[in-house]
């Protein structure tokens, strides 16, 4: 036993506790629970009324139970009896119960929100707390709903205790966190910021983090919050170690509200005011000096707790990136921690340095960091540490050091974590690319790359390569040489072979002059693999030969031969069974002239952002890496022009993504040049499908474009070799050459429209979108995969929606990735905020994204949400229209006849007025129409059109900008099965689209 | 902000605290993987951690791990006197604690983690006035404590 502490009285449960702990085994555990909740249920259901100290310690019992990890599922109501109780010790006991087990969406919340009203208002300083901490542990969206004006009012009562003000301050906070819509601001706000200038430091500390985390999403509103928290900072850093008492840790002057300040100071621009901005420099350069004064304590909390406050005023100097002698400064300190002995500091010093190389004012004094920073990536034990460094030499990296960096990072991968190998390479290959002044070396570092990690390259990397080598004619010869070596070594890795494939298959004609790599030597050493390596390589190297016998008449022989054997002819896989007999029929009937055509070099590729930065992006989140690259490409803007151009207007994680609707822009996140191109599913391959084709080509693929290796391979050709009534299983007679050469040639023509088709197909699903008007929950999309179900909520110009992935089948999603596109003009007018999702959807397993949205002005497009996975080894892209219309954002307005009819009359003029009429779609149901405009947003007046049949309603629409009253009526007909609209608003463009949207429901 | 804090002493969880609503299945999930990575630190390694897109900063004391998982711009190393102050109040307030004080008295440690943070974020930073606050409320408890028969006391109920 141990010291039992003060005014502890529950024996019962120390007892328990103790017994517990005596088990020997775990079922001895299980036993002795499954015999105390045995105990405690028949308790609970006796007839015997139990008293408050007994009830209390069953409760108790229970919590300990399901803190060591069992479920409890009774007793809860045991517990909000407790709430109740005028014992301190028993309420207490009852809040815990319920912050500790019972999750937000309770049946209970309504008893225990009533229990919370009395204690709030109480008055007793001890049960405020109690039930303040409660709405704070729990703080669900009931409870915001219940307290969400009555916090704010506590918070700034003139007769609250301090304690009270804090736990009011945090409450609120912790309700903004969950609901930020239901948290009005209001007349509190400006008296909330005055809490700074409290006397109380606890009081302030607590305000501070409530103004942050308030002024983060209405930074206007706080804005004064600014002066108030340089003074109190200024305060604080210019005291003298023991002015500030207890709030003095460790010989450092209130660390933790000088972090909070410098972090409020975060959600502003550099103070305007000269004076302010002054002071302000002036705290940064003491606390700046302060990091150089001698310890006064050798505790390791004494220095944590000062550099805590200056990694955070940092973090400020980075964020104002306006002060060049302040961040040089920062940057000097920073390497002055990357050689201390702690290994946090090293840590963080890495971390912070990041952020400073993308100051053009820091980036240069970063630079002169980089030997220390290669040095602590050779030997530091700590991966972490060693991944900040990696992290470190990708921002520092420039035209100027990448050949080191990347020849450091190179060396570093072959001992590197497995688990940070692939962000290495793909690193790796983004600055070989961006800064590559001579692309031979861009080509060598990649091999490279595949010789040491190749199975960390992931297709983005290899896919890159090859469109770079056939972008870039003066580099195609060295890199076919290179291969061609490369290819030679005993063990090759198999991406090397489908890089040397594809690259010889198109270029092997440049280097087949030289007799040591002459056609035939060629095609030996990629035919050498061909056995080892899997399905989609070989299928790879299939197109590489018969593009050999386009090149080489010489060995179309050797290579016929190949294709005729029994282990390609009669391949089990059907993939490569088509294509060697495809290849062998076409190299027997066409003529070289048609061959040449149809094999054609690959035209280049479109120039686009890198798949691989776009991939890594991805992999880091929206977080760290992307602003360093955005920040970065500004200032590099000689870099190459293919990693520039992020598209502003595509949000979140794969925010570098190009839209999916255009097929061209696609390739560059496009299945790998070693698949054939599937089937689009056109209606010509549907007639005759003659070719074996693996079930899962009919699969509905919403656009998976490919990159056409080769044109023949597309998927007419197959059309073609079943109009020649050959197939491979029924192989027919062969049809005449001629008749095939024109065949052919027509095929080739069609290759164009096949890849427009496939754009087309990509087309932005939108048949629930209309579902959603007037309503906001539903089911949004449906396939055999996938279904996505949707939950909003909208208030004033802000909204929240929820996004439900549902996973239909029982295998896992991989690579899952979503994002949300809003076209020019909707990305002005809309900000849609989204987490990035989970990567994994595991088979029948449902995955929720939050999306954020704020309204800044009227729209009339909407965003479209773009998904991507893996399933069963293919990619599948589906984009939907989300239902985010400008009706969402409505309040519905209340007002008598005679105002309604006031103002309709203000808004007389010809523009302001949209009148539609059009025939019923549905039936024409008084209850359905009036659930319909109540469900549009706006309020429905009853009583204020003189004939009652007819339908009126006034709302507001809110956007951040403007906002914008609209009226409306509607006068249905049932004999003629026809609706009159009349729209009236004050912008023309609200009335139109409001009238567009309404008048398509009913 | 704080997501999580907890402590966990051999592989057991001692105490946790969630700032974000969540299913017990997801914190029981989360709770296995943040020990497990905890648990293969070295010692001398650095304090925090990359996980999802949280930090993990923890601590050790003893047998005991503290853990914090906190959003990607939190300061780590004020995070760190978090945990250190916390065990500071435990320690003043037990009496040099231990994991059995922890244990033992739960809910003892709740109320103080309350007082000290709520909503995750660091409500009263001074010692002084948390444990006046706690040393108040144990003033109450005593008050209303009426005496027990002897069998309870002994534990028999």
């Amino acid at each position: 036993m141990p010291a039992v502490s003060k005014g502890d009285g529950m024996r019962g449960l120390a007892v328990f506790i103790s017994d517990i702990r005596n088990c020997k085994s775990k079922e001895a555990e299980i036993k002795r629970i499954n015999k105390e909740l045995a105990n405690i249920r028949s308790k609970f259901k006796g007839d015997k009324a139990l008293d408050g100290y007994s009830k209390k310690k069953y409760v108790c019992k229970l919590l300990f139970i399901f803190l060591l990890g069992h479920d409890i599922d009774f007793g809860h109501m045991e517990a909000v009896n407790l709430l109740s109780s005028n014992k301190y010790t028993e309420k207490q006991i009852g809040y815990l119960f319920i912050s500790v087990l019972v999750n937000s969406n309770s049946d209970l919340i309504r008893l225990i929100n009533n229990a919370i009203k009395n204690d709030l208002s109480s008055r007793n300083p001890t049960y405020m707390n109690l039930a303040l901490h409660c709405i704070a542990n729990v703080g669900s969206r009931e409870m915001a709903e219940a307290f969400a004006s009555e916090v704010p009012r506590i918070l700034v009562a003139g007769d609250t205790m301090d304690s009270v003000k804090q736990s009011a301050a945090l409450c609120l906070l912790r309700l903004n966190r969950t609901c930020p819509d239901l948290v009005p601001m209001g007349e509190w706000t400006s008296r909330v910021v005055h809490l700074l200038n409290d006397q109380h430091l606890g009081v302030v500390t607590a305000a501070t983090s409530l103004i942050s985390t308030l002024a983060q999403k209405n930074p206007d509103d706080f804005k004064t919050s600014v002066s108030l928290a340089v003074a109190r900072l200024s305060r604080i850093v210019t005291s003298a170690s023991t002015d500030l008492q207890d709030y003095t840790y460790y010989f450092v002057a209130a660390p933790w509200l000088s972090v909070k300040l410098l972090r409020l100071l975060q959600c502003y621009p550099p103070p305007e005011d000269g004076a302010i901005r002054g002071r302000l420099t002036e705290c940064l350069e003491t606390i700046l000096n302060k990091a150089q004064e001698p310890p006064k304590s050798k505790k390791v909390q004494h220095s944590n707790a000062k550099n805590a406050v200056l990694f955070e005023a940092i973090s400020l100097i980075i964020h104002h990136d306006s002060e060049p002698t302040l961040l040089v400064r920062a940057c000097n300190q920073l390497g002055q921690f990357l050689q201390h002995r702690e290994t946090n500091l090293r840590y963080l010093a890495l971390e912070s340095m990041c952020t400073l190389a993308s100051s053009e004012f820091s980036h240069e004094a970063v630079k002169t960091h980089i030997e220390t920073v290669i040095n602590s990536l050779k030997t530091e034990r700590d991966v972490s540490v060693r991944q900040r460094a990696v992290d470190l030499l990708y921002a520092m990296c420039d035209r100027s050091n990448a050949k080191q960096i990347v020849t450091e990072m190179l060396s570093y991968l072959e001992t590197a974590d497995y688990s940070i190998r692939e962000e290495i390479v793909l690193k790796v290959a983004i600055l070989a690319e961006k800064y590559a002044v001579d692309y031979t070396w861009y080509v060598d570092t990649i091999l490279n790359l595949i010789r040491i990690a190749g199975d960390y390259v992931s297709e983005e990397v290899w896919y890159r390569v090859i469109q770079i080598v056939i972008n870039r004619d003066d580099v195609q010869g060295y890199a076919a040489k290179t291969v061609f070596e490369a290819l030679q070594a005993p063990a090759c890795h198999e991406n090397l072979v489908k890089v040397g494939g594809y690259i010889l298959g198109e270029f092997g004609n440049l280097i087949a002059g030289d007799p040591r790599s002459s056609p035939l030597v060629q095609f030996h050493l990629l035919h050498s693999k061909f056995h080892l390596c899997s399905v989609p390589t070989r299928a790879l190297l299939l197109s590489a030969y018969v593009k050999f016998i386009n090149l080489f008449p010489e060995v179309k022989g050797t290579i016929q031969e190949v294709l005729r054997s029994d282990s390609q002819l009669r391949n089990a896989d059907v993939e490569l069974q088509q294509r060697a007999v495809e290849y062998l029929r076409l190299s027997c009937i066409a003529t070289t002239d048609i061959l040449a055509t149809v094999l054609e070099e690959m035209p280049p590729f479109p120039e686009r952002e890198s798949s691989i930065l776009a991939k890594l992006k991805k992999k880091k989140g929206s977080g760290t890496v992307s602003d360093i690259e955005d920040s970065r490409k500004e200032r590099n803007v000689n870099a190459n022009a293919n990693v520039n151009g992020s598209s502003d207007h595509t949000i979140t994680n794969t925010s570098a993504k190009p839209p999916p609707s255009f097929a061209c822009d696609l390739l560059a996140t496009a299945p790998p040049p070693t698949n054939r191109p599937r089937p689009i599913p056109s209606s010509s391959m549907l007639h005759t499908p003659l070719t074996p084709l693996s079930p899962k080509a009919y699969t509905p693929q919403p656009v998976t474009p490919t990159v056409p290796f080769y044109q023949v391979t597309s998927s007419p050709s197959s059309d073609l070799l079943g109009l020649g009534n050959s197939s491979a299983v029924n192989s027919a007679s062969p049809p005449t050459s001629s008749h095939a050469a024109s065949l052919l040639v027509d095929v080739f023509s069609e290759s164009l429209p096949v890849a427009a088709l496939g754009s087309a197909s990509a087309h932005v699903i939108e048949e629930n979108f209309s579902r959603f008007v007037c309503k906001n929950n539903g089911v949004l999309f449906e396939s055999q995969l996938l279904q996505i179900g949707l939950k909003s909520e909208f208030r004033q110009n802000l909204g929240r929606m929820y996004i439900f992935y549902g996973n239909k089948t029982s295998t896992q999603f991989l690579n899952f990735s979503s994002s949300v596109v809003c076209p020019e003009p909707l990305s002005s007018q809309l900000n849609i905020h989204m987490k990035a999702a989970d990567p994994v959807l595991d088979g029948g397993a449902q995955l929720q994204q939050i999306l954020n949205i704020e309204c800044i002005s009227d729209f009339v497009e909407a965003p479209v949400l773009n998904i991507q996975f893996r399933y069963g080894g293919s990619t599948q892209n589906i984009s939907v229209r989300l239902p985010v219309t400008l009706n969402k954002f409505f309040q519905p307005t209340e007002m008598t006849s005679q105002d309604f009819f006031q103002r309709w009359k203000q808004l007389s003029a010809p523009q302001q007025e949209v009148q539609k009429i059009f025939k019923a779609k549905h039936s024409m149901d008084t209850e359905i129409t009036k659930a319909k405009i109540i469900g549009f947003g706006t309020a429905l007046l009853d009583g204020v059109d003189p004939n009652p049949s007819n339908f009126v309603g006034a709302g507001v629409i809110h956007t951040k900008t403007i906002q914008v009253g609209c009226l409306l009526r509607l006068e249905p007909n049932t004999q003629a099965q026809m609706y009159r609209l009349t729209l009236r608003t004050s912008r023309e463009s609200v009335t139109q689209r409001l009238s567009n949207l309404l008048s398509d429901q009913f | 902000n704080r997501n999580e804090r907890r402590r966990i002493g051999r592989g057991k969880l001692r105490l946790q605290k969630w700032y974000v609503a969540l299913s017990d299945t997801q914190k029981k999930k989360i709770s296995r993987e943040v020990i497990q990575m905890v648990l293969a630190r070295k010692p001398k390694m650095c304090s925090f951690l990359e996980w999802r897109d949280l930090k993990i900063v923890y601590k050790r004391y003893a047998s005991l791990y503290f853990c914090c998982a906190v959003e990607d711009q939190e300061n780590e190393l004020i995070t760190l006197e978090i945990i250190h102050r916390y065990v500071e109040l435990l320690d003043k307030y037990f009496g040099s604690v231990c994991e059995l004080d922890i244990i033992f008295n739960f809910e003892k440690a709740y109320y103080i983690l309350d007082e000290f943070i709520l909503g995750g974020e660091a409500q009263e930073t001074s010692k002084k006035i948390v444990l006046k606050a706690i040393e108040q409320a144990d003033m109450l408890q005593e008050e209303a404590e009426a005496p027990r028969s002897v069998l309870e006391e002994i534990g028999l109920t």
